[in-house]
């Protein structure tokens, strides 16, 4: 019992709740969200710190023992998941003062951010399938404000078909939820696992299990169910995108890992060969898209495809190596998501266009810029000082120890691809001539602050490796032994 | 009776699939709503509907029904109350923007090359 474990959730919800109430001013709200984001930043750094001395932190919500109540279960994936989480929440807050726009701060912008905020880490921190549900919700409606927000023609356009899509993917995951509760009679995540280990992974609950990672496939955009994501990400102003790129998909991800090493664990056969061949089909059509735009939006969006497949092949080649790879490279694609569409937008702004063939010669005048985009290009793709390397490499090695060698080489090609779609931006859009037909600049002091902390933040994990290991090392731990995750739940 | 609940849930989803893949908006709406329906409908039935008392603490009742799908499907039925009623509003922005409601016209690839 420990009530740190609910202040990830806690404090931006009450944040949007007061928010709400201070919509006539602007600098209020901007100090306001900015101060609670910090303080959930200061939550999750204690949280994660408990959890690395302490173990696993539960909280059973109202005293209620699991399974009967809804227990929260931090350990140290939740908890590194939640404080990246809180820091992209916190930097987006920043990014946001300068270049959201007074009209859309004041239709409740800050309240929307940080209800998606309570979402994101309620999401991560519950041990409970219906309400793993219920803030999958909780940060689809806040999405859906937010992509919403400004009501312009294409982000009406593309809202629709999101919400849609969402829809029938949330009916699905209650679907699934409704067969799980008639075959085991529970909804507590601990003690699911314990009796479909009891009972034996029957081809009733391969199903269950398959239907599982077709919901968390549409919520995370994996291969066949991505098709929304383009779309969607490309309407909603930077900021948004930054938000969305760095926390939607990854919560499916997420799901789906805690999904498959926890619950589902006995026909891994089946059920993670069946996620092999998605996580490369995921890959190459994630590449394909990247490489085929000539849009640095767009470029940005397909990366997140290939990224969610080369996760989820860690996750699916079920190696302990492989398994701690995915753990790294998830945080560091959320780091890295956001700083990339922080830039992207930054661009944006700067040069009025997404087009790649409108823009030229940016690094006479943005010199710092310029190279941020460059180091932000490098990390994604994996080389070494940064912290996209350490992930991939376990990954691979993985790969290998489980005998995928053609997935994991393609794993590892697709990097080189995935690095000429990222430097394709930079080499056509920072180097060349300047564009004498440029529009008027306009002054984009303190966008890049945001995104600096951010590529601060993927060297240090990448130089630092050392000190943030056992962190890493220690929820890599919990997802492949998942009795100490059962054990911390269901204790007496 | 779980046989025939279970049936009428196919239905349900067959209709809804079959408005979801049609082309009017207001229609795909119809399709969402009818698919939370079955959704729900669903839920109850997967809980097991044997008989017993509702679900309300009395003295000399022998057997009650499962309180907790009861709950479960409170809470989905009020998520997507509110998910309609903010899609019912967005379609009506939509159409005074865009001037259609047509799903094949909203495609997205007039910003491109």
């Amino acid at each position: 019992m420990n009530n740190l474990v609910i202040l990830p959730i806690l404090i931006p919800l009450l944040a949007a709740v007061l928010l709400i109430f201070m919509n006539k001013s602007i600098k209020l709200m901007r100090a306001f969200s900015a101060i609670s984001s910090l303080a959930a930043v200061a939550a999750a750094v204690v949280l994660v710190q408990t959890v690395f001395t302490d173990g696993i932190q539960t909280l059973y919500v109202g005293g209620w023992k699991p399974p009967f109540g809804i227990s929260l279960v931090a350990d140290q994936f939740a908890s590194l998941l939640a404080l990246t989480t809180a820091i992209i929440g916190f930097l987006t807050v920043l990014y946001s003062f300068r270049s959201i726009g007074e009209k859309r701060e004041r239709f409740f912008y800050y309240p929307a951010v940080q209800f998606l905020l309570a979402g994101v880490s309620g999401a991560f921190l519950t041990g409970d399938l219906f309400n793993l549900f219920v803030f999958f919700e909780v940060l689809l409606m806040a999405s859906y404000v937010l992509i919403v927000i400004g009501g312009t023609k294409i982000q009406l356009r593309e809202s629709l078909k999101y919400i849609v899509f969402n829809i029938i993917s949330s009916a699905l995951f209650v679907i699934g939820v409704a067969y799980l509760y008639a075959v085991t009679g529970t909804l507590n995540m601990a003690d699911l696992s314990v009796r479909i280990s009891e009972s034996g992974q029957t081809g009733l609950i391969t199903v269950i299990a398959v239907l599982f990672l077709i919901v968390f496939g549409l919520k995370g955009g994996i291969f066949p169910l991505y098709f929304w994501m383009p779309g969607s990400y490309y309407a909603p102003p930077a900021p948004i995108s930054a938000l969305f790129g760095a926390l939607l998909t990854k919560v499916g991800l997420y799901a789906i890992t805690r999904v498959f090493t926890l619950i589902f664990t006995q026909d891994t056969a089946y059920t993670h060969q069946l996620m092999v061949w998605l996580a490369a089909l995921t890959i190459i059509f994630g590449v394909i898209g990247s490489i085929a735009y000539w849009d640095v939006q767009k470029i940005i969006i397909y990366n997140i495809v290939t990224a969610v497949g080369v996760i989820l092949f860690g996750i699916a080649a079920n190696t302990p190596a492989s398994i701690e790879g995915s753990v790294y490279y998830l945080i560091h694609d959320m780091i890295i998501k956001g700083a990339l569409f922080m830039l992207g937008g930054t661009l944006f702004a700067l040069t009025g266009t997404n087009n790649l063939k409108k823009m030229s010669g940016l690094i006479k005048s943005h010199p710092v810029l310029g190279w941020m985009f460059m180091i932000s290009a490098v990390s994604l793709a994996g080389v070494p000082p940064f912290s996209g390397f350490i992930g991939k490499l376990k990954i691979a090695e993985g790969g290998f120890i489980s005998g995928e060698f053609v997935i994991t080489m393609l794993m590892l090609l697709s990097s080189l691809l995935v690095l000429y779609s990222v430097m394709k931006i930079f080499i056509n859009g920072f180097w060349g001539d300047e564009r004498k037909d440029a529009p008027a600049k306009r002054p984009v002091k303190g966008f890049i602050y945001p995104a600096a902390i951010l590529l601060f933040l993927s060297l240090a994990i990448g130089i630092g490796t050392e000190f943030v290991a056992p962190y890493f090392h220690q929820a890599a731990d919990t997802l492949v032994n998942p009795e100490k995750y059962i054990e911390a739940v269901l204790k007496e | 009776m779980e046989i025939l609940m279970s049936f009428i849930v196919g239905i349900l989803f067959t209709a809804a699939t079959y408005l979801l893949l049609s082309k009017s908006l207001l229609r795909v709406i119809i399709g969402t709503a009818v698919l939370s329906h079955g959704v729900h409908l669903l839920l109850l039935t997967m809980g097991g509907l044997k008989k017993g008392a509702p679900p309300i603490l009395q003295e000399g009742t022998a057997a009650y029904v499962d309180p907790l799908p009861q709950a479960l499907i409170l809470t989905a039925i009020v998520i997507a109350f509110g998910v309609t009623s903010f899609l019912l509003v967005m379609a009506f922005r939509a159409y005074q923007e865009l001037k259609m409601d047509d799903m094949d016209q909203m495609r997205g690839n007039d910003q491109h090359e």
